[in-house]
């Protein structure tokens, strides 16, 4: 905070602060660490012991910084431990267009399951806090989180799982918008997937939306940003157009902390701004004011409070019963 | 001074300036006329027969193609616009409103470029903020309530990227517009007179029947954008057309739309009222068929259209097709 005062003239646009940062520190620096063991915050550049960082859930202790969080640390982070059953793998991507950029889009298909996932979303049934809900995560680390005709599919087929399942459904958002190399084909998943929720929400069950760093372009402009509420996490890039596109269109600087988490919610687009630590418990308790049923992390506090608070209406003995 | 005449079209230029010689000569030379008149057209049908994708976006750009307000001028009566979101504002790139169509009211949504650079800016080159698609959702309902079936006129080259579309929810305005509309108890009918170009177009696209122009492009991105994405350099636009499968006959083949509207010889802009006529009798058509349908079917049907979009292997099913 100390620096704002000292250099008022460059905090005033906080983004360019931090590229003018990126270039006096080269990427070099962070070769000469010792491989695996420290790691610096992409914030605040402390070295921090990358063991730490990891079981920070990658959040910078310092700075409070939210690095990417890999897919499955991610998974691990939002559904109760072994509970996710992946569903509609059977649905995997096939080359309709027969697009050739640098690469054969088959080729890039391959290359992008290094990864280890076999597309850029993994959708299925879990548990949170004992609750059972219709889970789909997008994969950032697969070509970008880009929504094809695999990710349109499995996705839609969740939510209408989710909605023949009388089943909330929870979507942890990570994308850079669509798969180019599908056309057309992946424009048209924006609407089926939207259509998708129309049904859902018509039997009024609920339908969370996470929105980490990216989310941006046509899946923001689809499911990501139809959430009963929409939580965002800390500092997440989150917007219709690119920051560079609109820059090239409008050719001005973008205000500070423009497409950002908070910014997004200070203009009444992002319902809540959540640290990574507080995120299952958030969703925890929204489903539970959404549905009316505690899970069990809360059911005994529940039970306690109705039996202090409200025995004029609930029969006592039947929540104590159940607690 | 914008181009009128494409590359492609060069050596009917030629042709077309010895005809006006001909035409002007004393004295008049009839079979030398008529010869060249076939001429002319023989050379057009050659060319285009065979209009590649680059090519077809530059006639769906070109700047006298009729554009959306233009066809509403044409086929319908007593137009009534109505301004405004009732929320933020009025926007110029989507015209919303009602008219007449062949005694029969409907709703109309109409995206809308400009003819020069004054009316552009007041249409923003066709490119809306978050309030047109607010606009043309607030319409829509109002269809709806009355009954009336919607026509969605689509032309443009995307939603429009800037501050102020952000800080309003472009995002969330085209999510909701897309949402809403498989849930419109109405038929809606969109053509795609121009550029169809992205969530731009899509978030009044959603529609019982998806029309095409011959000449007009609908794709996930423009092909500039495409081209700065993947070579960093817009101009291998043509290259980026030729891969991404925009034109009316791959969107036919990939199963996304229902017609391809032909039109005049060298495109829409030669004979507008050749072309007016092509798009209102394919508009009677099928109006007659989805006001027919009754309103569940029609929404089940919406979805389902919808819902079979996309190129995907079913392993379950396809067991011996070859996975990628
Ligand atoms: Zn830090």
């Amino acid at each position: 905070m100390s620096r704002t005062i000292l250099r008022p003239e460059v905090t005033s646009v906080a983004w360019f602060k931090k590229e003018k940062y990126s270039t006096l520190k080269p990427p070099q620096m962070r070769d000469r660490i010792p491989e695996g063991l420290l790691t610096k915050c992409d914030n605040c550049y402390t070295a921090l012991m990358t063991k730490d960082l990891e079981e920070n859930l990658r959040v910078c202790p310092k700075c409070g910084y939210h690095h990417r969080l890999p897919a499955r640390e991610r998974l691990a982070l939002m559904t109760d431990p072994g509970s996710f059953r992946e569903m509609f793998t059977n649905i995997q991507p096939t080359d309709a267009l027969h697009f050739v950029d640098s690469k054969e889009y088959p080729e890039r298909l391959k290359a992008a399951r290094k990864c280890g996932f076999d597309e850029a979303v993994i959708t299925g049934e879990a548990t949170i806090n004992g609750r059972r809900v219709a889970y789909g995560q997008m994969i950032f680390e697969f070509v970008g989180g880009s929504m094809g005709s695999v990710v349109g599919e499995r996705i839609t087929r969740l939510i209408e799982h989710a909605t023949a399942n009388q089943l909330p459904c929870v979507v942890v958002a990570a994308s850079g918008g669509a798969r180019m190399q599908e056309g057309i084909l992946s424009l048209m998943q924006m609407a089926k997937t939207s259509g998708a929720l129309a049904r859902h929400a018509a039997r009024r069950l609920p339908y969370l939306v996470i929105l980490t760093d990216p989310s941006t372009a046509g899946v923001m402009a689809s499911y990501a940003s139809l959430g009963d509420v929409c939580i965002a996490e800390p500092g997440a890039l989150i917007g219709f157009a690119g920051p560079r596109v609109i820059q090239q269109t409008i050719n001005q600087i973008l205000p500070k902390g423009f497409q950002r988490s908070e910014f997004v919610r200070d203009h009444g687009f992002v319902d809540i701004v959540v640290p990574r630590k507080d995120l299952k418990r958030t969703v925890a308790l929204l489903l539970y004011y959404m549905t009316g049923q505690p899970d069990e992390s809360m059911r005994a506090a529940v039970a306690e409070a109705r039996v202090t608070e409200a025995p004029a209406h609930e029969p006592t003995g039947a929540v104590t019963a159940e607690a | 001074m914008a181009i009128t005449t494409f590359d492609f079209e060069k050596p009917l230029l030629e042709l077309e300036q010895k005809l006006a010689e001909a035409e002007q000569a004393e004295p008049r030379d009839d079979a030398m006329l008529a010869q060249l008149r076939e001429e002319l057209e023989r050379r057009q049908r050659e060319i285009y027969s065979q209009l590649s994708p680059w090519q077809r976006v530059l006639v769906a750009r070109h700047q006298d193609r009729p554009h959306s307000l233009d066809y509403v001028k044409a086929m319908m009566t007593d137009f009534i616009e109505i301004h405004g979101d009732r929320a933020f504002g009025d926007d110029q790139a989507m015209v919303c409103g009602f008219a007449t169509f062949r005694g029969r009211p409907l709703a109309v949504v109409a995206q809308q470029k400009g003819r020069d650079t004054k009316e552009n800016l007041m249409r923003n080159w066709g490119m809306s903020h978050p309030e047109g698609y607010r606009k043309a959702l607030r319409v829509m309902r109002l269809a709806e309530k009355f009954r009336l079936p919607i026509v969605v006129f689509i032309d443009t080259p995307g939603a429009f990227p800037g501050i102020g579309a952000e800080e309003r929810g472009q995002a969330e305005a085209i999510a909701r517009n897309i949402r809403d509309m498989f849930t419109i108890e109405v038929p809606i009918i969109c053509v795609v007179v121009g550029e169809g170009a992205s969530g731009g177009a899509l978030g009044v696209g959603v529609g019982d029947t998806i029309l095409m122009l011959e000449n007009s492009w609908y794709c996930v991105i423009s092909p500039e954008g495409c081209a700065a994405i993947l070579w960093k350099d817009r101009g291998q636009a043509e290259r980026a057309a030729e891969q991404l499968k925009l034109t009316p006959p791959d969107l036919m083949e990939l199963g996304i739309i229902d017609e391809i509207i032909p039109e005049p010889l060298g495109g829409a802009h030669k004979r507008p009222e050749d072309t007016y006529a092509n798009v209102a009798a394919a508009l009677e058509r099928w109006m007659a068929q989805l006001t027919a349908v009754p309103v569940d079917e029609l929404i089940e049907r919406r979805y389902q259209k919808y819902r079979s979009m996309g190129r995907f292997v079913d392993t379950t099913v396809d067991t011996d097709a070859e996975t990628l």
